[in-house]
This record gives C-alpha cells, sequence and structure tokens, in this order.
C-alpha cells in the first residue's frame, strides 16, 4: 500500500516538473527576440583577427563534417551494395569481383572495423539447399576478401537462405537482385 | 467385393457376447481412464492384408456407416455418437482406399434395428454396393463412455473386428482412431496414420514458427514461440523429440527438443546447424554441420555430441534421411555440379547418386516401406514432387501443373506423402496417396505453412 503511494506521488512529481519545464520554454521564446538584438551589437564590435579565427574554425567544422560524411557515405555504400550470384552458383561473377575489390580498399583503410557477411537466395529453390548455398555465396566472398590481404578474424558469416529477400516478386528481376551476398559492419 | 483370405472362427461368437456385455455396461462406466477390452480374440489376419495400398490403380472400397444406437437415448449421448461418426468417416476417407458412401442409400437402420451380426440384414447392404459396414452403440452416463463398435465384411456376412472401448467422453476421438487403426491393420496390414502427427512450419507475424496438427490436420498446437526463422522439424521415432533449426541466438542452431519437458538441447557450432533427420528408433540423429568450412552430414547423439562424420566430399552435403532399418541414408549432395540425391551407407559412408534427371534435386523422403524415395525436383521454374525406387527405378512425377510444391513427408503406414503447395496463393499444406491420387488441402490457418513432417503411427502428442 504505502508503496503504491510513493510512486503516484512520484508521478505526480515528474508530471508537474514536465508542465514547469514547458511553461519556462514558452517564457525563454518569448524574451528571444532582445537577446539577439544584443547579441547582435556585440558581434559588430569583434575584430578583424577574432572574425578570421572564427571563420577558420568553422571552415575546420565543415571539413571534418565532409569527411565524416564522406565517410559515413563509404560506410553506407559498403553496407548497400551487395554481390549477385547466378543461379545456384556461388561463383564471383567480374561485376562481383570489382564490387569486392572497392570493399577490400575500404576494409584496409579502416583497419578496426569487423564485418559479417550474409549470404541470400532466391525463392525458386528448396529451403533447406538455400540454406547451403547462401552459406556457399558468403564464404566465396568471405575467401575473395581474403586473398585481398583481409584478415580472416575480421569477416564472419552467415546464411539465410531464400528467408529474407531484399525485394518481393516472381520474375527474373526479383530473383537476382534476391541472390546475393550483403556485408554488414559490425 | 472383399475377399478374406482367412477366417477366424472366434470371430462369429458375436450376439450373446455383446448382449452380455451391453448389460455390463454401467460397471464400465466406472472405469475413468481410456481402457480397451477386447472381448473378441484379435482378428489373426496381419499377415494377409486385404488390399495393396501400393497399387497404383487400387479401387476404394465402399464402407457403410450408419449412425450408431445412442442405448440410453439420451440427447448427450446421441450428440456423441453422431459426433463419433463424423470423426470416423472423416478419417477412414482420409486414408485413400476406403470410400465412405452416402447415408441417404441406407436401406437399414441399425441405431434402431439393432447392431449386432444377427441383427443385420447383409442383404440389405450388398444391395446398395456396400462392401464393409461398421455398427456402433454408445452409452454415456455422467462423462464416462462405453463404445462398442464393429466391423461386418457384408458379402462374407462376417463380423471382421469387434471392440468395446471405454473412457470419459473427451476420449471419444481417440477411441474411434484405435478402432480405424484396427480397421487398418486388417486391411494393410498396418496401423495406419491414426494417432500420427504431422509438424509443419507456420509464419506467425511474418516469422517462422513451428507447430503440430493432427494426422487429419486437426487439433492444431504451437511448438516454438522465438518468433525468428525457425524451420526443419524432424520427428524421434517414439514422437518424444522434435528437432529443428531456428536463428533464436542469431545463428541456424539445431535444437533437439523433448516434447515432455519443453527443454532443449542447442548445438551451436560455428556456420550451419540444419537439416536434422533421426536414425530410426535410436536416439541418435544426422545433421549438417559446417563448422569445419565445409557442409557436411555428421551422426549426432541424441543429445547433441558428434558420434561420427557420415559424408567428407567437398561441397554441399545436406538434407539425410534414413532408411528404415538406419543402414542407409539419402541426401542432397552437389559434388557433381547440381544439387542431386545420393545413397550412403551409415557404416562406411560410402554413397552414390541416386537422380540423374534434370538438374535440380533435393529434399529426399525415404518411404516406411523402403522401397521409395520422394523428393522435389525443378524443371523450368516448375517446382514438383516426385519420387522413384531406392534402387533408381520408377521415376514417377506426382505433382504437376499446380504452383510450387515441396517438402515432402511419408505418412507412418505408407499410403500418403504430406507436401507443401503455393497452388492456392499462400503455401499450404496438402495430402495425396503415394502414387499422387487424391491431392487435398490438410487445413487452412494464418501464415504460410511449410515443411509437414509426418510423425511414425506411434508418436505422441
Amino acid at each position: 500500500m504505502g508503496k503504491k503511494i510513493v510512486v503516484k506521488m512520484m508521478v505526480l512529481l515528474f508530471l508537474s516538473a514536465m508542465m514547469l519545464t514547458v511553461s519556462c520554454a514558452k517564457k525563454t521564446v518569448e524574451t528571444d527576440p532582445s537577446a539577439g538584438i544584443e547579441n547582435q551589437g556585440s558581434q559588430d564590435g569583434l575584430s578583424a583577427e577574432e572574425i578570421a579565427r572564427q571563420r577558420a574554425l568553422e571552415e575546420e567544422r565543415l571539413r571534418e563534417e565532409a569527411l565524416r560524411n564522406a565517410i559515413a557515405a563509404e560506410r553506407e555504400k559498403f553496407e548497400n551494395q551487395d554481390i549477385n550470384f547466378d543461379y545456384d552458383s556461388s561463383e564471383l561473377v567480374p561485376d562481383a569481383r570489382m564490387v569486392l575489390k572497392e570493399k577490400a580498399d575500404f576494409l584496409t583503410r579502416n583497419s578496426g572495423l569487423t564485418i559479417t557477411i550474409e549470404g541470400h537466395c532466391d525463392e525458386r529453390g528448396t529451403t533447406e539447399y538455400n540454406l547451403a548455398l547462401g552459406e556457399k555465396r558468403a564464404m566465396s566472398a568471405k575467401r575473395y576478401l581474403q586473398d585481398l590481404g583481409i584478415a580472416e578474424f575480421r569477416m564472419n558469416t552467415i546464411s539465410y537462405g531464400e528467408e529474407r529477400p531484399l525485394v518481393q516478386g516472381n520474375d527474373e528481376s526479383a530473383w537476382s537482385r534476391n541472390r546475393r551476398a550483403h556485408f554488414v559492419i559490425r | 467385393m472383399v475377399f478374406i483370405t482367412r477366417r477366424n472362427t472366434t470371430n462369429l461368437r458375436d450376439t450373446t457376447n455383446f448382449m452380455v456385455a451391453l448389460n455390463s455396461c454401467r460397471f464400465f462406466l466406472l472405469c475413468g481412464l481410456l481402457c480397451i477390452l477386447v472381448f473378441f480374440p484379435a482378428v489373426a489376419m496381419a499377415q494377409h492384408a486385404y488390399i495393396n495400398i501400393k497399387d497404383p490403380l487400387i479401387r476404394k472400397i465402399p464402407v457403410a456407416i450408419p449412425f450408431f444406437k445412442a442405448v440410453t437415448g439420451h440427447e448427450e449421448e446421441v450428440t456423441l455418437g453422431k459426433n463419433a461418426v463424423d470423426i470416423m468417416s472423416n478419417a477412414l476417407d482420409f486414408t485413400g482406399y476406403l470410400f465412405v458412401m452416402d447415408k441417404g442409400a441406407f436401406i437399414e437402420n441399425p441405431s434402431i434395428k439393432g447392431i449386432t451380426g444377427s441383427e443385420i440384414n447383409y442383404k440389405n447392404w450388398t444391395v446398395i454396393g456396400s462392401e464393409l459396414l461398421i455398427t456402433g452403440g454408445i452409452v454415456e452416463q455422467n462423462g464416462a463412455v462405453r463404445l462398442e463398435l464393429r466391423l461386418f465384411d457384408t458379402f462374407k456376412e462376417t463380423l471382421l473386428i469387434g471392440k468395446v472401448y471405454t473412457g470419459h467422453k473427451e476420449d471419444v476421438k481417440s477411441m474411434v482412431y484405435r478402432f480405424c487403426a484396427e480397421i487398418s491393420m486388417l486391411l494393410t496390414g498396418k496401423m495406419g496414420v491414426f494417432g500420427s502427427r504431422i509438424a509443419f512450419v507456420s509464419t506467425v507475424s511474418g516469422n517462422k514458427d513451428i507447430f503440430t496438427c493432427d494426422f487429419d490436420g486437426g487439433n492444431i498446437s504451437r511448438v516454438t514461440s522465438f518468433n525468428n526463422i525457425t524451420m526443419s522439424p524432424a520427428w524421434s521415432s517414439d514422437g518424444n523429440f522434435l528437432s529443428f533449426t531456428s536463428y533464436a541466438k542469431g545463428n541456424p542452431n539445431l535444437y533437439i527438443r523433448d516434447l515432455r519437458t519443453n527443454k532443449d538441447i542447442v548445438v551451436a557450432k560455428k556456420g550451419l546447424n540444419i537439416t536434422p533427420a533421426w536414425l530410426p528408433g535410436q536416439f541418435a540423429l544426422a545433421a549438417t554441420l559446417s563448422f569445419s568450412g565445409d557442409q557436411d552430414i555428421y551422426l549426432l547423439t541424441g543429445t547433441g555430441e558428434i558420434k561420427r562424420q557420415l559424408t567428407k566430399e567437398a561441397g554441399i552435403d545436406i538434407s539425410p534421411c534414413f532408411s528404415p532399418d538406419g543402414t542407409k541414408f539419402a541426401f542432397v549432395s552437389k559434388r557433381s555440379g547440381t544439387p542431386q540425391i545420393y545413397i550412403g551407407d551409415t557404416g562406411s559412408g560410402s554413397a552414390t547418386r541416386l537422380t540423374f534427371q534434370g538438374n535440380y534435386n533435393t529434399s529426399p523422403a525415404w518411404s516406411p516401406d523402403g522401397d521409395k524415395i520422394a523428393y522435389v525436383g525443378i524443371v523450368k521454374n516448375s517446382i514438383n514432387i516426385y519420387v522413384i525406387g531406392a534402387n533408381g527405378s520408377g521415376l514417377t512425377q506426382l505433382t504437376s501443373g499446380q504452383g510450387d510444391n515441396e517438402d515432402p513427408s511419408w505418412s507412418p503406414d505408407g499410403n500418403l506423402i504430406a507436401f507443401s503447395s503455393t497452388r492456392q496463393g499462400a503455401s499450404r499444406i496438402f495430402v495425396m496417396t503415394s502414387t499422387g491420387s487424391d491431392q487435398k488441402l490438410l487445413f487452412t490457418f494464418k501464415g504460410a505453412q511449410t515443411d509437414p513432417t509426418w510423425s511414425s503411427a506411434s508418436g505422441n502428442k
């Protein structure tokens, strides 16, 4: 009984605190315009030296952001660009080898990253056989990356067979996209 | 016409025994547990079956099942009797070798006239084409039930089987199934499908979990609730264990579930731990493991320890299934460049190729008689069930032109094959005879159903 009352009190306290926060925030907004004007005034008084320093800082920030974006884009590409396979095959086609070379470059430049390679199949095979085929696909990709100098311990494989198709569909365009190895940074 | 190959005169002690039994029924009502009282010596005909269920030109035997006699006649008893007739009609119709006749044709009403041999005018049944006749009498009192059932050969005018079952009213279904199993044993020399269960995979909110149902699709119950990818159920011979693969912990691991305690043993080696198959009559199973970097079939103990490696060739080796005596196993290998069925020797591991037609043959299922292997073949994007002799002869296509058909599994008597098919859209479980006839939907259920796997006849729930 006692516990329940304490809990109820705490909930009430929390709710009233929330309401206070909300009303405070509103007040701040109301007083903002005048504060903005004051700041503007002081900025006008900055020395040229100070402005240059700030500009340099801003440029530095932008450069870092661009680099971060580039790395993020690279990571995204690494994870989103699948390699595809022929029907009932785990052999790497020329296109797949090209993509894997890019992935090896990325992994070389980002030597701290470890990855999981997922093997997938289209829906046309039988489910159990596709589990095996999916693993063969993931292992083909792993072996090729190993040949390109990526340490084995950085790469895991898992097969999802036909259980997780990328796209739904009953035609070759859907099937060919689903016959893939997918790369995930751990 | 059905002909009896051997007659046991003790079968004919009909009328008096039944009357005595009927009068003493109140005593039996006190008996709470389901027990069977055989008051005729078992009909010694098992060694000579009436029909060969493997015959592709099998003619269905017409059987008449008139309404059962409600002995005391109260409402509950009448309802139970009607239910029992329905259960029996559906069960016998399911066999594929019996044809349950329309009651509209019946001339005689044993529920009024009498259900014993002396009370039956066999001519009234032969004239409408009935070759077998089943009569029943039911007594219900305070939830206790006494059900007596008789099977007659109407042309020979003889009683073939007579049994009395007592128990709770909830037991009526299993009483009927036990009688059906007796009929099956008499007619085919096998216990049939009655009492067996089918495990299958169904998608529930998008994820695959394992369920089981009765042989006829009824009584569905859920086995796993991983809400992940769970597949490939495999029954142990005694029905106490179900092995399967699940991604519940991320990796495709092998589970060995004791259905009596719901406890799991998990084989979680690096890579694949998939496609389990129990060694008949033993607490041991085969499965594909890929921890070595290659996918090979291993023999495991029932507790998941590796006993030895069964395949050693490089490349895909999966989906083992044992011959009934366990000395051989069929499996899928890509060693020739395409997936094909091979037969391996359980002792030596040496293997020979079984299938040569087509570029994609998988999912073998060895028949309970040991002479045939059902499998899935893909020809021009068409996925169908085929059957081939264990010696490579007699290749036959069982399904065609109706969606994708996968995952064949034999009924314990070898008369039926369960499979999954997309012929009606989402994948559903279907059943057909071993010759491909009488293809029918087993049940409808939410999601998509795949991977039906039949337990042995003695399998528990």
